[in-house]
């Protein structure tokens, strides 16, 4: 069933002068039409500048469409009554862990966005409970956030969002300030999330590790839809991406170079695994 | 250097002051504000002295720390002290050229010094014993008569609270950008004070652009979490009266009315 949809979606940031008249128009987004399902987990790719952060903040109505249309669980996000619960359907990581954590602790910060739902004071709570302990952190509940990594911030953020209790949470390169390991740690809770608790995540990223978990991939180029498809299929097209600035995966890369210089592997190797496993039957 | 400021910090740990209520730890400075300033004689502030000691006691808050808070406005002290000697006309008691000390002076140098000491380890307390998050909650619950003023009391408290939240942050950017200009050749502590305010101009002009990137940032995320104001906000920590809060007041009352008394009838 149909979560998010977008119509021929268009966004134009409009440059204008002192008196307001315009002076510039630059296309972020040009025209795409997406489809997300109820309880999938989406990846949009793109490099810099190719409008996939701006689609983003068009999913939860932070933006509103120049041309086309978003529908949020079936509501419109140019209706303006209905913004405030698109914003509950549809939560949002963003990229700076410091910039979006408002309170002083991390159990408050969690529960800023229940008291601004109105939610009563036992339940935001329990929704505080479960979401820290659905992403790792409920031991960390009276930390200060200035005292935690990065990944660890970014999860206390997560938590902020679930205990919203949204139907999908768009993650805007939420792992790009951060190291390794914390990496690791955000794409482990998004990926949690999405098995046990059933939430629809679009997670938009330039890290090509982090979309081989997903169940459909959306690469973005200049402001349009340039591939989609699953993982697999997406992979397939070495050349194209490498012409987007987008690397592949080590191993999708490894494998391709192999079989152009005319050994046996198949198309859409994603794991280091399964490589392992078809050259072992090839040496054999 | 800009980490080690004391003063308007919390200390944790576990206290009958920790517990109590925010609202009550507020007036409660209040109140100690006005006892000071009440007093007049020698009763009145070692009635000041006893409540500071008991409260000092009753915070678990080490002694030492507390005093580390008060160095940094220890020039303040002497400041006023050296002015208050010097200037207040009187019956000279020592002269050398045209400096004198006067009694008068000498008393009012003391009342003085005893009064700021008392007054900034009385609101030290307070902070200490009170996370910055209570603190404006209580300030918040405490103006809200002034709503009917239609005063924005609940942005005041939203903005002070997310001003002490980024404070640590910027204070961290402040000494990345000063290392990354002194890698290129900067210098903030030398020449004279014309020189180094000017020194100071490639610093904030990158500090300011990004404090402000990073309130888009936060307003953002607080619209995208819901954020309409005050209106319809429900608490996570709603404040509550106990019983031993109402005990507290009635003691705070008492205080007052002492000073009054020792006041008038001494």
């Amino acid at each position: 069933m149909s979560l998010i949809k977008t119509e021929e979606l268009v966004h134009d940031y409009i440059r204008r002068d002192e008196e307001g008249n315009e002076d510039g128009r630059i296309r972020a987004v040009d025209g795409v039409s997406l489809n997300v399902n109820r309880g999938e987990f989406i990846a949009i790719l793109g490099s810099n500048g190719s409008g996939k952060s701006t689609l983003a903040k068009h999913l939860n109505a932070i933006l509103f469409p120049t041309e086309g249309s978003v529908w949020v669980d079936g509501k419109n996000t140019m209706d303006p009554d209905e913004i405030w619960d698109i914003r509950e359907t549809a939560g949002m990581v963003f990229q700076n862990p410091d910039n979006q954590i408002i309170a002083q602790v991390v159990e408050e910060d969690v529960g800023f966005g229940p008291e601004n739902m109105g939610i009563p004071t036992k339940e935001i709570w329990e929704r505080v409970e479960e979401s820290l302990k659905a992403v790792g952190m409920w031991e960390y509940r009276k930390a200060s956030p200035g005292r935690l990594s990065g990944g660890q911030k970014q999860r206390v953020s997560i938590a902020g969002v679930i205990a919203m209790h949204p139907k999908c949470i768009i993650l805007d390169e939420p792992t790009a300030m951060l190291d390794p390991s914390g990496r690791r740690e955000v794409i482990r809770a998004a990926r949690a999330l999405n098995d046990v608790e059933k939430v629809t995540i679009i997670l938009i990223t330039h890290y090509m590790d982090e979309v081989i978990y997903a169940d459909r991939v959306f690469v973005m180029d200049k402001g349009r839809v340039a591939l989609k498809g699953t993982p697999v299929e997406v992979f397939k097209h070495v050349e194209e991406l490498k012409a987007l600035h987008l690397d592949v995966p080590q191993v999708t890369l490894l494998a391709y170079e192999l079989r152009k210089r005319g050994l046996d592997i198949p198309d859409g190797i994603l794991h280091m695994e399964e490589l392992i496993e078809v050259l072992e039957k090839i040496c054999r | 250097m800009l980490k080690d400021i004391t003063l308007g910090q919390y200390y944790q740990t576990d206290s009958i002051l920790h517990r109590s209520d925010p609202r009550v730890k507020l007036t409660g400075t209040l109140i100690y504000i006005v006892v000071l300033f009440v007093a007049q004689n020698i009763w009145g502030y070692a009635l000041a002295a006893v409540f500071l000691a008991v409260m000092i006691a009753l915070s678990k808050v080490p002694v030492k720390f507390m005093l580390k808070g008060m160095r940094s406005i220890a020039f303040l002290i002497t400041l006023t002290v050296v002015f208050n000697l010097f200037m207040t006309p009187g019956e000279v008691i020592w002269s050398f050229y045209k400096l004198k000390i006067t009694a008068e002076g000498l008393k009012m140098a003391a009342r003085m010094a005893i009064r700021l000491i008392f007054l900034i380890m009385g609101s030290n307390i307070m902070t200490l014993t009170t996370t910055p998050g209570e603190l404006t909650d209580g300030l918040e619950s405490l103006l809200s008569p002034f709503k009917v003023f239609h005063a924005p009391v609940h942005e005041i408290a939203m903005m002070m609270s997310i001003a002490l939240r980024f404070i640590p942050i910027l204070m961290e950017e402040t000494d990345k950008i000063m290392k990354a200009q002194m890698a290129r050749g900067a210098s903030f502590d030398e020449g004279n004070i014309i020189e180094r305010a000017k020194s100071l101009v490639p610093l904030l002009v990158p500090l300011f652009v990004s404090a402000f990137r990073r309130a888009s940032d936060l307003a953002l995320a607080m619209e995208a979490r819901c954020y309409r104001g005050g209106d319809k906000r429900t608490r996570m920590k709603p404040l509550r009266y106990k019983v031993s809060d109402y005990v507290a007041y009635g003691v705070l009352i008492m205080l007052l009315a002492a000073s009054i008394a020792l006041r008038i009838c001494l």
